[in-house]
């Protein structure tokens, strides 16, 4: 790791102003994808700011038909809420099979949608979902947050608080792991919404989370797997590597959509 | 350098870091409690599991200076003197090792999902709970065996891990 100078946040307002002052900062939430960053020298930011002791930016809350979670919730937290778990079990769900116990005893659902990982979880579900991701500026729908390979919208001095999901009718998620790393080789969210349907894919787009519009019409027929048959995504501009090629992810975005179909229905 | 400080096996310590000090490196190097091992150093063997607030957590993956004002057990936390824990005596009952360098992660894990999950474990939620931590010789076996007494007898010995967190 290269040197950094630590600097501990006590709030909000201090944080976006270390953010604004210091040279090179980097917020540190959970630190499960920052510090292994950092220590193979990926990273070397000059100063970290630390978001840990801030207080009442954990919370989760079920506000109108709405589940606001605050951004430094953990993954354990997440998954085991009574709140996610009765609104939208999908989620608590997802948020279950992200790394491993002690992985989600300290990472965040703020950073790792911060992060924006082609291969993380939690984007799959905020697309799918409609989410919309509040900041300490402004509130930016999760279709244009999103921009590409660990690329979002947020600008240099902004920070998640809270993320919001819409409750939907029926929701849920198929991971298909990578067996090495616990990460989404390709990992599918479906949602009928009341307005729409949603199926948003994490770990095969070439430039992250995406959305099948022609999975997402023919499921608008009927919300079952049975309307899939047939269909196929094109490999055309999917992520391959030395896990899995293109064709090979496009053939399981529809495995892993039908089978998210089925546990929607549960 | 900035000083942290937090409260290691119901001791309270203090000291003077470099921020780059992991979690893992304060415990070993600062306090010489060198039962938490650094196995891979990339958050994935477990090895170096402690409880932090009563929670599992990988300390090679978590910089000192973030756990300020913690409550942390390593595994030299768990013994009540010379009188094992019920998990220790499990896994040295069931012989839930081989070489026993990930056995300081192991125990610490076993302890947080019979915290989690209860005394009665089924075989297959303990080997999906230890999908984090991992043992070179491939001795799961007895671990598995290991774990699932010790979360009866931790039930048995009754308040033991509450007297230990």
């Amino acid at each position: 790791m290269y040197a950094f100078t630590y600097n501990r946040a006590s709030g909000l307002r201090q944080a976006t102003n270390l953010l604004g002052s210091l040279d090179d900062p980097k917020l540190l939430a959970g630190g499960q994808t920052l510090l292994p960053t950092m220590k193979q020298r990926l990273a070397s930011p000059a100063n970290i700011v630390d978001l840990n002791m801030i207080e009442g930016i954990a919370d989760i809350e079920l506000k109108g038909r709405s589940v606001v979670i605050g951004a430094m919730a953990r993954h354990a937290e997440v998954a085991n809420s009574p709140i996610v778990q009765q609104n939208i079990p999908a989620l608590a769900y997802l948020a279950g099979l992200i790394g491993d116990p002690a992985v989600r005893h300290r990472g965040t659902i703020g950073g790792s949608v911060a992060n924006n990982d082609p291969n993380a979880d939690y984007p799959a579900a905020c697309l799918g979902l409609g989410a919309t991701i509040i900041t300490t500026k402004r509130k930016i729908a999760a279709d244009e947050f999103f921009k590409g390979l660990f690329e979002t919208a947020l600008e240099g001095d902004e920070i998640i608080t809270k993320i919001s999901f819409p409750v939907a009718k029926k929701a849920g998620y198929y991971k298909f792991r990578n067996q090495a790393s616990r990460f989404a080789l390709v990992g599918v969210f479906v949602a009928k919404r009341p307005s729409e349907i949603r199926v948003a894919v994490t770990g095969a787009g070439g430039s992250g989370v995406f959305r099948v519009t022609s999975f997402e019409e023919a499921l608008k027929k009927r919300f079952s797997p049975k309307s899939l048959d047939g269909l196929t995504v094109p490999a055309n501009g999917l992520a391959g590597d030395i896990h899995g090629s293109a064709e090979y992810r496009a053939h399981l975005i529809g495995v892993c959509a039908k089978r998210a179909l089925e546990a929607a229905d549960k | 350098m900035p000083t942290v400080s937090m409260t290691v096996n119901g001791k309270l310590v203090k000291a003077d870091v470099d921020p780059r000090t992991l979690l893992v490196q304060f415990f070993r190097e600062n306090l010489r409690l060198t039962g938490t091992h650094v196995g891979c150093d990339t958050s994935q063997c477990g090895a170096c599991v402690v409880h932090v607030n009563g929670k599992a957590v990988k300390s090679c993956t978590a910089l000192a200076l973030g756990f300020d004002g913690a409550e942390i057990t390593t595994i030299e936390g768990l013994a009540n003197g010379t009188q094992l824990h019920p998990m220790q005596e499990a896994f040295r009952e069931h012989h839930g090792l081989q070489c026993g360098f990930c056995t300081p992660g192991m125990i610490m894990t076993a302890v947080d999902i019979v915290n989690r999950k209860g005394n009665n474990l089924e075989e297959h939620t303990i080997r999906e709970e230890l999908e984090g931590n991992i043992c070179r010789c491939t001795g799961y076996h007895n671990i598995v065996k290991a774990i699932g007494a010790g979360a009866k007898n931790m039930g048995k010995a009754g308040g033991a891990t509450q007297a230990a967190e």
